[in-house]
């Protein structure tokens, strides 16, 4: 089977800014590639500055590498132009950490969800407000929410109307950047298993970029282990978390205690 | 055995919402031990933490009773209250950058710090120093004293603050969220840090955290609270094994990393979700 | 003292103030001046240009109730025709900066890179000059009047309108929804007026508005130089050049229209103050 999604030796520098005599290079991506099939889940692991946002946005299309080169569904993402740049994006979707800067503070929810449609000009108008609320209620809103802006919603239900944004124009891939790492942990719990119905309902596939290796190990088929740009160890789930190869991928095993210390809790 | 840290009954309210932060709770800490003090957002474990040095804002009425030593806290005047913190108690944050004054070198903020409570000479506050950023794991501290802040990695810049905070050998460290902000294995060595420093001066430890697995790494009892109100005290091995408050074992079994893979979280009950709180 | 130890404040629900009171305030004076200016060949008792060579330098009376200047023209008169050069040439100017402002500054701060470069450096090479010699460069090639005052004080306060805008675009476009927006298939265009603009606009009509208060103050400052609105129509900054010789025996000539530029400048300070309050996120009442 074709995959969806191809990044092939993917280069990323940066030059920081500031005056000449204090700009600094630095290599985000340093030749990743990776490959993931239809309706799959990819863990993308690795700590801040590893890269993996940038390889996010590779993916979305909303930065362009220096080298090598994204494909989805076998089509550049680069040589993208015009209506096809624009399908593409109705196809690939994000989703944010941050559910107060991934939402404009002056819009109300609504508008943010039906942003998509508008600009992709799904259905008519009415056919719009009808899947907006629909949307609300995919996600476990109450689509009265809907006319609300972002300050008067929860963290968890804000992140919930990011994803309805996302969905909206019905994407076969999300790329999700840290999207629980904000989250309380009665919150994150909600959301995650929102991921999991969507996946299996929708079959949309995921690359779910992270710093917790919990949340890779339960939400996702395949994981992929960045360090400083580079991708060090890729594999399905269980057989990076039982034999782990890479030290850094040992390290970050050992740092999450919650994986081997706690024992599961028996059920209440 | 007496407490080192002994809170009792303690209420706070702000002057806005009708519901107390904190909400009748009393806790003793035993010297020498780590306790952590676990709970989601608007629980009230920094609230609480915070009222300890007298850190809240003036909006804040705090009543009961919080005693270091057996003295009381409440009520001291500000003076007083001062020449404790970063005496006696000490207390780290979250956000080490914020802590630490970004124009001055780190090793200046150190000495500083222990030259405030301590009538000795700038010589000796440096030599003291300089002897913390070793014992905290800066590398090369003598070529690093004159540095800025920004010239550390986070992980160093708590390492700093830690320091800081140790210099006068307080008998209790309040550390909030102190590992938060940082990277996943960086958190690691952090909390080893201050378990070791701990241990060395038998300094008692007060781990503010939202994180179940930093509990599970460095504290010996836990506390829980919820709401404003501190559910359940237990021993840390207890409280993975046999939780016994019902939102404890909500939010344990809420863990992805310790769930079944791939199966659906249980949602912790309405009533006990952070969101209930809000409305 | 180090900062060590001090704890960020707690976040608590900030206090409701009430920027709508002092908006109203300043709108509503700005508006009474204004109608007074419009309609000043009505209000005004006499003609502003008519001498009276009898009632040279009258003390208020019944008649003249600001008095009479050196030449025995009615002050009020004067001050209403004056007020109206005045604040057409500070808010015309105000406006047309804005109107090259914000596209330069949205463009700058969003796109960023060259982009950005090469806007700023320009504005930069306005913003080198003393204003006040970018006025009169203006005007000497341009010839003096009202319009190239205007014209003058809008090129004067471009970079720095331009500067705020592109500030607020920098800022604003770092957030996930202008990147997210960009996903949901928007275009840059799109993206520019409905996330950037908005978002970023509060600042800079702000900043405008205190600079209305300052244009007046420039354009009297010209006026006074004999730059800017010509004689013998009447400008508050040529009616305080008049009356400054007469200081001591006849203060109503220097007084009255002083009053009137304090009162324009409160007016705009008033409205500014109070927009800034309603545009800082803290005290964004739900």
């Amino acid at each position: 089977m074709a995959d969806l999604l191809r990044v092939e030796g993917l280069r990323k520098t940066f030059t920081l800014g500031g005056p000449p005599w204090a700009r600094r290079r630095v290599v985000a991506l340093d030749g990743v590639s990776l490959a993931l099939g239809l309706g799959r889940t990819l863990g993308l692991v690795g700590e801040s500055g590893s890269g993996k946002s940038t390889l996010g946005r590779c993916i979305l299309g909303l930065t362009t590498p220096d080298e090598g080169s994204v494909t989805f569904d076998g089509t550049e993402v680069a040589s993208l132009r015009g209506r096809a740049l624009l399908d593409f994006r109705r196809r690939v979707q994000p989703v944010f950490q941050d559910p107060w800067g991934s939402l404009d503070p002056r819009w109300t929810v609504g508008r943010s969800v039906r942003e998509a449609l508008d600009c992709f000009r799904i259905g008519t108008s009415a056919d719009r407000d009808r899947r907006v609320l629909d949307l609300f209620r995919r996600v476990g809103l109450d689509p009265d929410l809907a006319g609300r802006r972002p300050t008067r919603l929860s963290g968890g239900q804000r992140q919930r109307v990011a994803i309805a944004a996302a969905l909206a124009s019905g994407p076969e891939l999300i790329v999700a950047d840290e999207p629980v790492s904000a989250l309380d942990m009665s919150v994150q719990a909600q959301i995650l298993n929102l991921f999991m119905d969507l996946r299996r309902d929708l079959g949309v596939a995921s690359v779910f970029v992270t710093h917790d290796l919990g949340v890779v190990k339960h939400v996702s088929d395949e994981v992929a282990v960045m360090f400083r740009g580079r991708l060090v160890e890729t594999g399905e789930v269980e057989e990076v978390m039982d034999r782990p190869r890479h030290d850094y991928t040992r390290a970050l095993l050992a740092a999450n205690p919650a994986l081997h210390v706690l024992p599961a809790p028996r059920s209440p | 055995m007496t407490a080192l840290l002994s809170v009792s009954d303690v209420a706070i309210r702000f002057a806005g919402p009708a519901r107390p932060a904190v909400d009748g709770v009393s806790l003793d800490l035993r010297a020498g031990e780590m306790f952590g003090l676990v709970g989601e957002s608007g629980s009230g474990k920094s609230t609480l933490a915070n009222a300890v040095l007298g850190l809240l804002p003036a909006s804040a009425t705090v009543t009961g009773s919080i005693r270091l030593e057996g003295r009381e806290l409440l009520g001291l005047p500000e003076e007083e209250l001062r020449a404790i913190r970063g005496d006696a108690a000490a207390m780290i944050f979250q956000d080490a950058s914020a802590s630490l004054d970004p124009t001055w070198p780190v090793g200046d903020q150190i000495a500083e710090t222990i030259r405030a409570h301590r009538p000795v000479s700038r010589r000796e506050a440096e030599r003291r120093a300089l002897e913390l950023m070793a014992e905290v794991g800066i590398p090369d501290p003598a070529r690093r004293f004159r540095d800025a802040p920004h010239r550390f990695s986070g992980g160093m810049r708590q390492r700093i603050v830690i320091a800081a905070a140790l210099a006068n050998d307080p008998r209790l460290l309040i550390a909030d969220e102190p590992t938060t902000a940082l990277d996943v294995t960086i958190q690691a060595q952090v909390l080893q840090l201050i378990d070791r420093l701990r241990r060395e001066h038998g300094t008692t430890v007060l781990l503010i955290t939202h994180d179940l697995g930093v509990v599970a790494q460095a504290c010996d009892r836990v506390g829980v609270m919820r709401g404003g109100r501190l559910l359940e005290v237990v021993a840390t091995a207890d409280l993975f094994a046999k939780p016994s408050h019902p939102y404890t074992r909500a939010l344990l079994a809420a863990n992805p990393a310790t769930a079944p893979r791939g199966s659906r979280l249980p949602v912790i009950p309405p009533e006990w979700s952070v969101e209930a709180l809000d409305g | 003292m180090t900062t060590l130890g001090l704890p960020a404040a707690p976040r608590r629900a900030p206090r409701p103030r009430r920027p709508g009171r002092l908006i109203l305030l300043g709108l509503l004076a700005l508006l009474l001046l204004a109608a007074a200016a419009a309609a000043a060949p009505w209000l005004a008792p006499w003609d502003p240009e008519e001498m009276d060579v009898i009632g040279v330098m009258g003390p208020p009376s019944a008649a003249h109730p600001f008095g009479s200047d050196v030449m025995g023209r009615d002050v009020l008169s004067r001050v209403l025709f004056a007020l109206r050069a005045s604040l057409l040439v500070s808010t015309s100017a105000v406006l047309l900066s804005l109107l090259v402002a914000i596209p330069l500054g949205l463009v700058a701060g969003y796109f960023g890179r060259w982009v950005d470069g090469a806007i700023s450096r320009a504005l930069d090479m306005i913003l080198v000059l003393p204003a006040m010699l970018l006025a009169i460069t203006f005007i000497a090639i341009l010839g003096p009047g009202s319009t190239v005052a205007a014209l003058a004080i809008a090129v004067i306060y471009l970079p720095i309108l331009a500067r705020v805008m592109r500030t607020g675009a920098l800022v604003v476009t770092r957030n996930d929804y202008v990147l997210g927006a960009r996903a949901r298939g928007a275009s840059h265009l799109r993206v520019l007026l409905t996330h950037v603009l908005p978002n970023a606009l509060g600042p800079v009509i702000v900043q405008a508005s205190i600079l209305a208060a300052f244009a007046l103050q420039l354009e009297a400052g010209l006026s006074f130089l004999g730059l800017g609105v010509q004689p013998p129509t009447p400008s508050l900054g040529s009616m305080l050049a008049d009356g400054r010789d007469v200081l001591t025996q006849a203060p109503w000539v220097e007084i009255f229209p002083g009053l009137a530029i304090v009162a324009a400048v409160l007016a705009f300070t008033v409205l500014g103050e109070g927009l800034r309050q309603a545009f800082d996120p803290e005290g964004v009442a739900e």
